[in-house]
């Protein structure tokens, strides 16, 4: 019998804390194995973020920094300043990087800083308990926005690969992927591991957005929650490639 | 001895360079600006970093990731700036990280002036950022002073892995005075066992401040609290200047100590015995060396560019035992020896 | 011949891997309770398993591991 698929070695053996069917641990899991398959884990040094996956540090088995909210980029560059040969990495959410982080990752992007950021996008507050996200989408009613997102009110929902796309040059690479099935999970990995060697090859800076369920504080069963990303969140965030163009 | 003129933030920053300082991150406020500008120019000459950041919080946060990874790193701003910078300081104190951060104090609150002031004494001291820690906060009353200290403050920062600030004033940062960089013997920078380098040969290293659980956390600061027990009993420095005999003893630290230091000359010439006490640790303030010079001092009169700030650690010092009083200009103004000195006979009258 | 494999201690009854399965051989054991309160995950008709992995990448849990039969001839690897 050959063994194809067990626990990455990046991965410690533990039990994460997130909520059932919570796509969190599958996002992990797909850097852990990218990390294995590079041969980086003892090189690799992450930042965590604040929100759900702020225990990060206790599940990727590499050197990790946590990071205050929505700072992990410019503790990322701190690090890959002082280390360039190593491989750095950060984890965040939405809140965490396109609400109170959106400076420094902008500005990260925009220094073609070097790094890799595995944005995680489900359209919410996670750790708080269900508040409107920079990514909740228009009408998505969460515990701030009881009657749904109102245009009016708070404006619309930031499509982050976009963005950063239109204001950096080559050599950075943003992409958005999603993690609602098997072949779309393989996609995600496989953009992760890009991600990577844009990285090891000295090209930039890279962020992968990967659109990621919240069954807990969507109100959805994690059956349920698949559902809803592909049927929602794929029309307004499309997958796909947004990296600048040469010549930008 | 080979003495050159140059400028106080210019000097400063070319001692962080001299202490091994190779990773400088900043943003640009006045009165400080010099600064950045000299490391921008000298850390590519020695295979260093600087980087001018988006912000002070993405400054600082820099300096987190740098320090974690094991780099002797400093910041520096100006009062605004440091408000800022508050966050990522008590994250960096919270884990346990070396750093030296530099404030060239400007009038405040808010966005106040540019001009020279002492209104962050309680901001440095007492806290800034959220939690219970401190640093370990230096004050040069001169250029040369200013460059001890600064290649003083990565040993300290190493020695007790906590931040350690270097509080000046614009006045220091921008006058310009003769410095000598003294060579330190031990150029040789401590092995950091605990930083981020990647994990190879070892278990893996976390830098963080989080304690989820309160028996953890609780831990963790008291542990923090022996470290700063230490400091207290270690680091205090001052300097006297004609205490032997003084009846009117004038505390004051940084710029402001100059113009009492003159204003102790003048007194002493109108025949009024005056001495002058001057902090040069503000934290841990030292109150052993206060206690020390009190034997005839009849009055302790704080000068400070600020509403009065550390004469409430000059109180808790003397615990009642001698009379104190206040004087202090603000918004950039600087009090004159001949204020002080009327200060001192005014308060000597009703002492 | 075990070719799937599930860590039911680990497993929090998200059911997500049930979704994904070809063979449609994944399922809730309603007859278990594990130590966390949740039915786990379970095959037992090992022999329909076709080793696609489907389940195990699914899993945000890390509970499944997954096996493939050497070809007939060949040693176990």
């Amino acid at each position: 019998m050959k063994v194809i698929f067990e626990k990455p070695k990046s991965l410690e053996d533990v039990t994460f804390h997130y909520c059932p069917g919570c796509t969190h641990g599958i996002i992990h899991r797909l850097i852990a194995e990218v990390i294995d398959e590079l041969e980086i884990q003892e090189k690799t040094i992450g930042v965590a973020p604040v929100g759900c996956a702020v225990l990060a540090y206790d599940y990727f088995d590499v050197d990790m920094h946590e990071a205050a909210h929505g700072r992990a980029p410019a503790v990322a560059t701190g690090i890959k300043r002082v280390h360039p040969k190593n491989v750095v990495f950060a984890y965040q959410g939405d809140g965490d990087l396109a609400s109170i982080g959106m400076a420094e990752v902008v500005h990260a992007a925009a220094r073609g800083e070097k790094i890799t950021i595995i944005f995680v996008n489900n359209a919410i507050y996670g750790m708080t308990g269900g508040q409107m996200a920079p990514t909740t989408l228009v009408g998505q009613v969460t515990n701030t926005s009881p009657t749904g997102r109102d245009v009016e009110h708070s404006g619309y929902p930031i499509r982050v690969s976009e963005m950063l796309g239109s204001l950096v040059g080559p050599g950075n690479s943003m992409k958005r992927v999603s993690v609602h099935d098997p072949k779309h999970i393989g996609q995600a990995k496989k953009a992760i591991k890009e991600a990577f060697i844009n990285q090891i090859e000295g090209k930039g800076f890279s962020l992968v957005e990967v659109l990621s369920t919240c069954p807990t504080n969507w109100g959805k069963t994690p059956v349920e929650a698949l559902k809803w990303l592909e049927e929602k969140m794929l029309p307004y965030y499309p997958l796909g490639d947004f990296s600048p163009k040469e010549g930008v | 001895m080979n003495k050159v003129l140059m400028k106080g933030n210019e000097a400063l920053a070319e001692a962080a360079v001299r202490a091994g300082c190779r990773y400088f991150f900043g943003y640009p406020i006045t009165p400080q600006t010099e600064l950045p500008q000299y490391l921008s120019k000298r850390m590519p000459e020695i295979g260093g970093v600087f980087l001018q950041a988006e912000s002070e919080i993405a400054a600082i946060n820099m300096v987190y990731g740098a320090s974690g990874a094991g780099a002797r790193v400093m910041t520096s701003s100006s009062s605004p700036g440091i408000s800022l910078k508050a966050e990522g300081i008590s994250y960096i104190a919270g884990a346990e990280l070396p750093c030296v951060i530099v404030n060239m104090m400007r009038g405040g609150p808010g966005l106040g002036t540019i001009q020279p002031a002492q209104g962050d004494y309680f901001q440095a001291t007492k806290g800034g950022g959220h939690g219970d820690y401190k640093l370990l906060v230096l004050a040069p009353a001169s250029v040369q002073e200013a460059v001890d200290l600064t290649i003083q403050a990565f040993d300290l920062a190493d020695k007790y892995r906590n931040p350690v600030m270097i509080l000046g004033d614009g006045i220091l940062g921008q006058m310009m005075e003769p410095v000598e960089f003294k060579l330190t013997e031990n150029n040789e920078l401590p092995v950091k066992e605990w930083a981020t380098t990647g994990k190879k040969g070892r278990k893996k290293n976390i830098i963080n401040s989080l304690y989820l659980q309160a028996e953890k956390l609780e831990q963790h600061v008291n542990r923090l609290a022996d470290k700063f027990g230490e400091m207290e009993a270690k680091e205090q420095k001052a300097e006297t200047y004609l205490t032997d005999d003084a009846e009117i003893l004038l505390a004051a630290y940084g710029t402001t100590s100059r113009v009492c230091r003159k204003a102790v000359d003048m007194a002493r010439e109108e025949g009024i015995k005056a001495g002058l006490f001057r902090p040069i640790s503000l934290w841990p303030f030292p109150e052993y060396a206060l206690q020390q010079v009190l034997g005839r001092v009849k009055g302790i009169l704080t000068v400070e560019m600020s509403l009065g700030q550390m004469i409430e650690d000059v109180r808790l010092a003397v615990n009642g035992k001698v009379p104190t009083d206040f004087y202090g200009r603000v918004g950039g103004m600087v009090p004159t020896s001949r204020d002080v000195l009327e200060k001192i006979v005014a308060f000597r009258e009703v002492l | 011949m075990q070719k799937v494999i599930f860590n039911e201690e680990k497993c929090k009854g998200c059911e997500l891997c049930t979704t994904v399965c070809p063979k449609k051989i994944v399922y809730m054991d309603e007859k278990k309770i594990n130590s966390k309160g949740f039915h786990p995950a379970t095959v037992t008709q090992q022999e329909e398993c076709i080793s696609c992995g489907f389940c195990a990448m699914m899993c945000p849990d890390v509970v499944i591991e997954v096996r493939r039969p050497s070809k007939e001839g060949k040693k176990d690897e």
